[in-house]
């Protein structure tokens, strides 16, 4: 295991490390001491390896992975793995917000909450929030998957287009052009799989999620409904 | 008086409800939406044109046209980039999206800018490996949308341009019509085809300056340090937003005047809101000394720049370099006469066609049609892109040469007049004739 111990090393040279990793390197495992709230710390990696934040991190941990599994032990600033394109990111605190911008790939699993945003302008991941998540989440969401737990807050998907959202507790309101829809078993299916992977097993009855999407009134500029816009 | 010969009064058109107002009325009224249409602002604005250089003469001694040295190039990205760009020319080509363009005419862009010894840019959309492939710089714009954006095309760019604004549409986010969305469109956007795709306003993950300074170092420490991150602004306060921008850690400001072009904005928009960009530079430059940054943090400025005249007044204002967007789709074939036939039927003229929303473009620009955009051939296009470029640096060194200098960028204020009052007051030099600068106190 290779330790970088970030009150003796820099947030630069932690990067730097990171980013050499050939595909096939042996120091698969790296675990960063001391984060205090860094930002950016892990972003841009590429590589097949696992990198364990000891404690909390600050913005954009994790941006645009690839390929990696990054674990946060503690909370996650604004915009942990943004753009991410493949790979997991794991946190273990909560999550402030737009947790998975705009990101295209991989999975993403917030043990606690999720502030505001979350899965904003989503592109294809998997996000997996085991608390609550806070108000407009799944802003303009286009392709992926969103399951909550726990809550959502206000303006839930709005402006949502292909994206998926499945949610367990209340859901305060609905975001212009966010409907209900009904769990078909392929829905289930998906739930179960998801699930797993985030590594709750078959602890969760997934007949307990609704699921939300889009009523496809915005796809195309229509008079009518001008005012929704 | 004969009873039979009274003066009748002419028809008179109101001058507030001209014939094109109220044809617009008659258009609300049956359709009840607004007008998008492309290209930017279309009424008289205060502009480079109401600028004039003095020349040398006596008091000043100008330098031989054709021998001596004018030099054109231009460094950007030398604030903290590890790979600062290095350009033949201070003209550069402006963001311009794969969706709303044809792959072809981004070839074309990249191949007229690669022989010129300038960059091009990407736009909302993403980049196509045509574009990357024949474009020598290439810098990759980062939108709030975040269409196709990936690490991979990060580290391909030359330099990242983080987008805040457009001049067309300061505080606007984008559009592109469902009928622009091809199969390709639609999946480099992750979105279904044919479907009217909206781009945000505001980027997804940060707000305001102490945001923005995070997401740069983000943007720096994921592409190590080696590309210089522009900032992009269309022009309101350009004082505060460009000492914004260098607080945040922007290489370089992009500054887009409402003359700006666009692929899709209301009218209203284009034609009401933001600077001209001739309103614009003095204050960003401003900021710039006032931040002891000019020269160091670099400006392109943009909005309606068509000639070497344009550019050389561009960058006696203050401005490091200068980039085009309507003018290079113009050198590419864009509302050429050729066409004038099909711009009939598209019930325009060429000249006028704006409706670059439409995908129907016959001179294959503006367009996702297969057999439209077939018509432009990206080589000779690209040619005539390079041809224009260079036309357009040749201006500007001869203006530069008969001011008496050796380098585009020893052009200052002090070689311009201006024509109107507003022109002085706006760009900050003396109206010709006099030394009066409206709104500078002298005693
Ligand atoms: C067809 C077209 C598409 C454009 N797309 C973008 C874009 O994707 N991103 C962007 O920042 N600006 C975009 N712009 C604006 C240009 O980058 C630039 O600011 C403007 O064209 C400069 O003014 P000019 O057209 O008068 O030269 C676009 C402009 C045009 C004409």
């Amino acid at each position: 295991m290779s330790v970088v111990d970030l009150a003796v090393t820099s947030r630069r040279e932690l990067n730097i490390q990171l980013h050499a990793l050939a595909p096939n390197t042996n120091q698969t495992h790296w675990r960063v001491e001391n984060p205090n709230g860094q930002h950016s710390l892990a972003v841009g990696l590429d590589a097949p390896v696992t990198v364990e934040i000891a404690g909390h991190a600050g913005y954009y941990c994790a941006g645009m992975n690839k390929q990696a599994t990054v674990v946060v032990e503690g909370n996650a600033g604004v915009g942990v793995a943004e753009n991410m394109i493949s790979g997991m990111v794991h946190v273990k605190g909560d999550a402030s917000q737009a947790a998975g911008a705009t990101a295209h790939g991989g999975l993403l699993v917030i043990d606690g909450d999720a502030s505001a945003r979350c899965g904003i302008s989503m592109k294809g991941v998997n996000i997996v929030v085991k608390g609550s998540i806070g108000p407009m989440s799944a802003f303009m969401a286009q392709s992926g998957t969103l399951i909550v737990l726990g809550d959502a807050g206000d303006a839930l998907g709005d402006s949502i287009y292909e994206a998926r959202l499945f949610v367990r507790g209340s859901v305060k309101s609905l975001g212009t052009d966010c409907v209900e829809k009904t769990l078909r078993e392929e829905h289930k299916e998906e739930l179960r799989e998801l699930l797993n992977a985030a590594g709750l097993g078959d602890a969760i009855n997934v007949d307990e999620f609704k699921r939300y999407g889009s009523s496809r009134k915005l796809y195309n500029f229509h008079v009518d409904n001008a005012a929704a816009y | 008086m004969d009873s039979n010969h009274i003066p009748r009064t002419l028809p008179r058109q109101s001058a507030t409800f001209d014939p094109h107002t109220m044809a617009e009325i008659r258009r609300a009224a049956a359709t009840g939406i607004y007008d998008i249409r492309g290209a930017g602002t279309k009424r008289v604005l205060p502009h480079f044109d109401d600028l004039l250089f003095l020349g040398a003469s006596i008091s000043r001694y100008p330098l031989e046209g054709y021998r001596e040295k004018c030099a054109t190039d231009v460094w950007l990205g030398t604030r903290f980039a590890k790979k600062p760009i290095h350009l033949k020319i201070p003209i550069t080509i402006a963001g311009m999206s794969f969706g709303a363009l044809s792959a072809q005419a981004k070839e074309a862009l990249g191949r007229g800018a690669s022989i010129a010894g300038t960059s091009t840019t990407t736009g909302d959309g993403g980049m196509t490996p045509e574009e990357r492939g024949q474009s020598k710089t290439l810098i990759y714009q980062y939108l709030p949308s975040r269409y196709g954006m990936n690490p991979d095309d990060l580290r391909k760019a030359d330099a990242i341009e983080v987008v805040i604004g457009q001049g067309a549409k300061p505080g606007g986010g984008g559009m592109l019509l469902g009928q622009k969305i091809s199969d390709r469109v639609a999946q480099m956007r992750n979105l279904p085809k044919g479907i009217d795709q909206r781009s945000a306003c505001r980027h997804p993950d940060w707000t305001g300056p102490d945001d923005l300074e995070i997401k740069i170092e983000e943007l720096r420490e994921i592409t190590d340090w080696e590309k210089p991150i522009y900032v992009k602004v269309g022009a309101t306060r350009p004082y505060y937003d460009v000492a914004l921008a260098v607080k945040s850690g922007a290489d370089v400001v992009v500054l887009d005047g409402m003359q700006g072009g666009t692929a899709a904005t209301q009218e209203v928009f284009i034609e009401h809101v933001g600077l001209p960009i001739l309103a614009a530079i003095r204050p960003a430059v401003q900021a710039l000394q006032d931040l002891g940054m000019h020269r160091k943090v670099q400006l392109i400025v943009s909005g309606g720049i068509r000639n070497g005249a344009d550019v050389a007044k561009a960058l006696a204002l203050g401005a490091d370099a200068v980039a085009i967007g309507t003018a290079a789709l113009v050198a590419l074939g864009d509302n050429d006469p050729i066409h004038e036939e099909e711009y009939r039927k598209l019930g325009t003229t060429a000249g006028a066609y704006d409706d670059w929303q439409d995908g129907r473009d016959p001179a294959g620009i503006t367009t996702q049609d297969p057999e439209l955009a077939a018509r432009l051939d990206p080589v000779s296009a690209g040619r005539r892109l390079a041809n224009y470029l260079s036309v357009l640096a040749l201006e500007a060194q001869t203006i530069a040469r008969a001011c008496g200098k050796s380098h585009l960028h020893n052009l200052e204020p002090e070689d311009l007049v201006a024509l109107t009052i507003e022109a002085a007051a706006m760009a900050r030099v003396p109206l010709a004739g006099t030394d009066w600068i409206p709104g500078q106190l002298k005693f």
